[in-house]
């Protein structure tokens, strides 16, 4: 019987996923020291330097500080969907990741549908916040949820619309198939408007500047997670880096071709340095542009976004057709 | 005008996103404070502390002026007449977890017994270890003021001493004898 199970499942292939698990929760809680450190570095400051060397052990203590922190569930909330909240957070985005090829032979499942499985889970997330928002059963959550859900789901059309062209290129949602049709061209330059338009509201997916209305600190007091503490509310925190992990080396293999030949590199290595150059945007965003207000976010959405995706996808289907 | 505004906003982002990103290659601006030490101004209202004489002798005469004037009230001394008649503090007592450092008590002193240094690292882990009695205060030498004497400026400095009928007292004008 043992025997049996091990046949089919070999040890490898139980492994390889946990491995990805751990590395990507690992480097998705590392970011934020590494978040900190360069705002830092941008404003002129050091960041976090004490703990360890050159501040390399803050994650740990950071770690530490969250698990023994009182794990507080407010007697007038919701208490299931306050629960499942964070975990729905946590959850969606990490499994987009299996989904991305770290090289072209080095990922969990080779989906047929990887692009609308990634749409799925992303507006999957939108009920995390929503949950939350609600059942906090206070105001200031209430308000963000709103904000929150009113802008990932318009959002989220941009986000979808974005891809279609170079879905239409590559004739594919295979993302191994979407990899392979760059080869003599990356994605990023006849799909120029589809990439900014990705780029803008995939911030906006991940709650990032200047999109994080939803958490506004200075008006709403963190929004959604307000009534969050201990290692729910750093599920939120990590489920945010989760996300932008996943949506930047999404983007990374969606417009510049993922792990493809660029300057002879090996593969994986190339792969993550284009993730890490979008993470590294990311951070700048934060760090250089202010936040707007949250009616001029949903008119930049509707008014501005909108026609530029469906102008890029006029022209796309244009040459394609052609 | 619709899409040239778009255009232009779009650079000005990129544009501002270019000059936060060169702040990388500029001095940081963060003192590394433990490792390197702060330059305080030399008039900086830190430690207080109780200074003595040229002579070496304590200045404070325990007149009471800090306590009265110590918007806090975190000074209290008792009075202690010495064998020659001349007062000094039987205790001084400063509690440094209710001082506000606001310098009064360095004003109001007449006799310049009283002053702040630039000090300013006295943090403890016991709150009862920041009351500071006469012993922590004292210090050996005369503070900011070295010649200043308030018994030579008062012209009182010989009363102290035996068979003192015979000494003239000077004429004091009492509007120049402040510190």
């Amino acid at each position: 019987m043992i025997k049996n199970i091990f046949n089919e499942f070999s040890f490898i292939h139980v492994m390889k996923p946990l491995l990805f698990l751990f590395s990507i929760i690992f480097f998705a809680s590392s970011l934020s020291f590494v978040e900190r450190r360069l705002l830092a570095l941008f404003q002129n400051r050091y960041g976090p330097n004490r703990v360890g060397w050159n501040g390399c052990l803050q994650i740990l203590a950071d770690t530490i500080k969250m698990f023994f922190k009182e794990d507080w569930i407010p007697p007038f909330s919701h208490k299931f969907f306050f629960v499942i909240s964070p975990i729905i957070s946590f959850i969606s985005l990490l499994l987009v990741v299996a989904i991305i090829p770290f090289s072209t032979s080095f990922l969990i499942i080779n989906l047929d549908i990887g692009i609308l499985f990634f749409l799925m889970m992303s507006s999957l997330s939108v009920y995390s916040i929503l949950f939350s928002g609600w059942s906090s059963n206070n105001k200031y959550s209430l308000l963000g949820a709103m904000r929150a859900a009113a802008q990932t789901i318009s959002y989220e059309i941009f986000l979808g619309l974005s891809l279609m062209g170079v879905v239409a290129q590559a004739k594919s949602f295979n993302i191994i198939d979407i990899i392979n049709s760059q080869k003599n061209l990356w994605n990023i330059l006849p799909q120029f408007f589809g990439f900014i338009v990705f780029f803008i509201s995939s911030l906006a997916l991940c709650h990032r500047h200047p999109f994080d209305q939803p958490e506004a600190e200075q008006e709403l007091a963190d929004g959604y997670h307000i009534e969050y503490s201990g290692i729910k509310f750093g599920m939120f925190f990590i489920g945010e880096y989760i996300s932008i992990i996943a949506v930047s080396s999404l983007m990374s293999c969606l417009f510049l071709a993922g792990g493809n030949n660029f300057l002879g590199l090996p593969k994986f290595l190339c792969f993550s340095l284009k993730t890490l150059f979008f993470i590294f945007t990311f951070i700048l965003i934060r760090a250089s542009l202010p936040r707007p207000r949250y009616d001029k976010v949903m008119y930049f959405g509707w008014k501005i976004l909108l026609p530029i995706t469906l102008f890029n996808l006029l022209i796309t289907a244009f040459f394609i057709l052609n | 005008m619709f899409f040239y505004n778009i255009i232009r906003y779009f650079f000005s982002n990129i544009k501002s996103m270019f000059i936060v990103f060169m702040n990388i290659f500029s001095k940081r601006e963060t003192l590394l404070y433990p490792e390197k030490k702060v330059n305080i101004p030399p008039r900086y209202r830190g430690r207080i502390i109780l200074t003595r004489d040229s002579n070496g002798e304590e200045r404070c005469v325990s007149c009471g002026l800090c306590a009265v004037v110590c918007p806090v009230g975190c000074i209290s001394l008792q009075k202690k007449e010495g064998k020659n008649g001349r007062w000094y503090p039987k205790f001084f007592r400063i509690n440094f977890s209710r001082c506000i450092f606001c310098g009064l008590c360095e004003e109001s002193c007449p006799t310049t017994a009283i002053q702040m240094t630039r000090d300013f690292e006295m943090s403890e882990y016991k709150r009862t270890d920041l009351v500071y009695e006469k012993k922590d205060l004292l210090i050996s030498g005369p503070g900011k003021n070295h010649k200043y004497n308030f018994y030579e400026k008062s012209g009182k400095i010989n009363i102290f001493k035996k068979n003192n009928k015979n000494i003239k007292r000077k004429i004091v004008d009492t509007k120049k004898i402040l510190p």
